[in-house]
């Protein structure tokens, strides 16, 4: 089967006047479906930007990549916020959300650039809060939730577009121990539903509930291993 | 995203800053109202000026005695009397485009009723002088020739000096008022007339016979005319030409040669207009450029507002960008704020603009001119600053990149 994410030789050069900062020098990766990956290095390893590419939010300077078995190094702008929106969910470690939205709203988002009409799109919204355990926080705003709260609305919004592939940078970094396990538990759970989750963290704690463990240094993969995942609760403990 | 859509999400955006957009649109607003309030008060100048000089006649043209020479110091127009009433009888025959002539004498005197007393112009003239000045006569009745010829002791009345006289609603027919001890008879009251274009009251008048005037009233002139001619010409098309025609008339009557100095002088009332409505177009031209200054001005209130919104909502549209909002969809949206903005501010701008027009017309007395055209361009030009001064902010937003934009604090 087609791997969901694959990368030959991708290269991410940046130009800061004279000097060259090769961010990925040459990274290949095939993820295929419904796998839990973790992304581990040190900062300036190269993994934050190695999510961008994969997120469609950043192109490669060299090489190609195929998500979902199509081509999508070549892309235009326009083209890349329509990948985002149909294929990829985000869920980051300050949370992103719209200020003063309410959580059903900010869960809306993806499907109002999608084109959604109005009733449906409350409906997937709601669906998707409920599914996160927030069913009974529709309407209230992320300075009326806790931190733990405000990710499992991220994590609803990435999820209600029914996405390929959900990238996640840093997850549980603004969050407690206890609230951090919630918050592994889903996205672990979301991988038993056939959703591909790739984990960006500098944790190898966090790390150890993936099933596959890729190592940056220097723009490069370094190590790329299979585990046996442990359980969120085990890891904090 | 449709259209609709757009529009709810740049609302919704307002609305969360609601003092900022209301500040922001208040550029607009008063910029819309200025431009519309001040060609309302340009356009209620130039028809106050139109009417001024619609009450004085158009096709007027005022003939006026020359100056007088005395030991090589030279006296002002009417200095002098030097046109005779065979002058004036030359005019009524042989100019072809003179409609009506007739000589106008004028003095100050006291009048006297039985028991009020009020000085006033007196004018002695024709039945002519009221068609040519379109005064008719409101009660009573008119002067007429014969009046002229058997040099009657009857008088008309402009209705301030009948109300100086007589009391405001009290009718003066039939009335005696004394002028330099000759007693007159009121027959006529004359229509209002209201104030010349130089802020004279026309009202304030008696008028006479000019036999009378001249037996009673006045130093005898012999033939010479003590006063003007005042003249209205066929068609108003033709007053420069009547003009010509009647100084070229007179310059042969009075054997002025080539070269030599008219002893008379032609105002043409109709130069005189066009000058004074030029005039009020210039300030109503002026007023509506300030007043799209403002506008401007608001204009660039929208851009400097929309830039600090781009900024501060930078990662607004960093997380916009990530769940699948497209550059154009941003550019859509912010574009979308800025028309709202000043559509808004237009649309309270016309009805702001057109309450303070009406209540300057109230307070100058004039007549309220609301011209549809600057309505519409008013808030056509609003929506056009809001675009354009909108554009650049919104490609901004647009063309953040998302990964940065993402990470702004």
């Amino acid at each position: 089967m087609e791997p969901v994410v694959r990368l030959v030789d991708v290269e991410r050069v940046y130009r800061l006047g004279e000097v060259e900062l090769k961010a990925l020098a040459g990274v290949s990766l095939e993820v295929p479906h419904g796998q839990l990956v973790a992304i581990v290095g040190a900062s300036g390893s190269g993994k934050s930007t190695l999510m961008n590419v994969i997120g469609c939010l950043d192109r490669p300077t060299a090489g190609r990549y195929f998500l979902d078995g199509k081509d999508v190094s070549t892309l235009g702008r326009a083209q890349l916020a329509g990948v985002r929106n149909r294929t990829l969910g985000f869920v980051f470690q300050s949370f992103n959300l719209l200020a003063r939205t309410s959580a059903v709203e900010n869960v809306e988002l993806p499907l109002v650039y999608g084109g959604l009409g109005g009733k449906e799109r409350r409906r997937r919204a709601t669906e998707a809060l409920v599914q996160v355990g927030l069913g009974d926080r529709l309407d209230h705003q992320p300075t009326q939730l806790s931190g733990g709260q405000q990710q499992r609305v991220a994590i609803a919004r990435a999820l209600v577009n029914r996405p390929r592939v959900l990238l996640a940078d840093e997850p549980t970094g603004a969050l407690d121990s206890k609230t951090s396990v919630e918050v592994m538990t889903l996205l672990v759970g979301l991988v038993a539903t056939g959703i591909t989750v790739i984990l960006v963290t500098h944790s190898h704690e966090v790390a150890q509930v993936a099933q596959r463990v890729l190592t940056m240094r220097d723009g490069k993969i370094i190590a790329d291993q299979l585990q046996q995942p442990r359980s969120p609760g085990e890891v904090a403990a | 995203m449709n259209p609709l859509e757009i529009l709810r999400v740049a609302i919704r955006a307002l609305l969360r800053n609601t003092l900022r957009s209301f500040l922001t649109a208040l550029g607009i607003i008063i910029g819309v109202a200025a431009v519309i309030a001040m060609v309302a008060i340009g356009e209620g100048a130039k028809a106050q000026v139109e009417a001024q000089f619609a009450a004085m006649g158009t096709n007027l043209l005022i003939v006026m005695p020359g100056s007088a020479m005395a030991g090589g110091a030279r006296g002002g127009f009417g200095s002098q009397p030097t046109l005779t009433y065979d002058d004036l009888r030359a005019i009524q025959t042989e100019v072809p485009s003179v409609a009506l002539a007739a000589p106008v004498l004028r003095m100050q005197a006291q009048l006297m009723s039985e028991d009020q007393n009020w000085s006033t112009t007196v004018q002695g003239s024709t039945p002519d002088y009221l068609a040519i000045r379109s005064w008719r006569v409101l009660r009573g009745v008119t002067l007429t020739d014969s009046d002229i010829d058997s040099g009657a002791k009857v008088m008309l009345l402009g209705q301030t000096a009948a109300e100086k006289l007589f009391g405001p609603s009290a009718d003066p027919i039939g009335q005696l008022v004394r002028v330099r001890n000759v007693p007159f008879q009121v027959v006529g009251l004359l229509e209002r007339k209201g104030q010349s274009p130089m802020g004279q009251d026309y009202d304030d008048t008696a008028i006479v016979p000019q036999s009378t005037f001249r037996a009673r009233l006045a130093p005898s002139l012999g033939n010479f005319i003590g006063g003007n001619i005042f003249v209205s010409v066929k068609e108003q098309a033709e007053t420069g030409k009547a003009q010509q025609q009647v100084t070229a008339l007179l310059r042969d009557r009075h054997r002025i040669g080539r070269g030599g100095d008219d002893d008379f002088s032609i105002r043409n009332m109709a130069e005189v207009a066009s000058a004074q409505q030029e005039g009020a177009q210039t300030l109503s031209t002026l007023l509506a450029s300030i007043a799209a200054v403002s506008l401007l001005v608001g204009g660039i209130g929208i851009m400097n507002i929309m830039l600090v919104s781009v900024t501060e909502r930078t990662r607004e549209i960093g997380i916009r960008m990530a769940v699948g909002a497209s550059p154009g969809a941003i550019l859509a949206q912010f574009l979308a704020e800025s028309l709202v903005l000043a559509l808004l501010g237009g649309l309270v701008g016309v009805a702001l603009g057109t309450f303070t027009a009406s209540q300057l017309s109230v307070q100058f007395g004039w007549v309220l001119k609301l011209r549809p055209d600057v309505i519409a361009l008013a808030s056509g030009f609003s929506a056009l600053v809001g675009v354009g001064f909108g554009l650049y902010p919104a490609l901004k937003a647009s063309r953040l990149d998302p990964i940065a934009a993402l990470r702004f604090d």
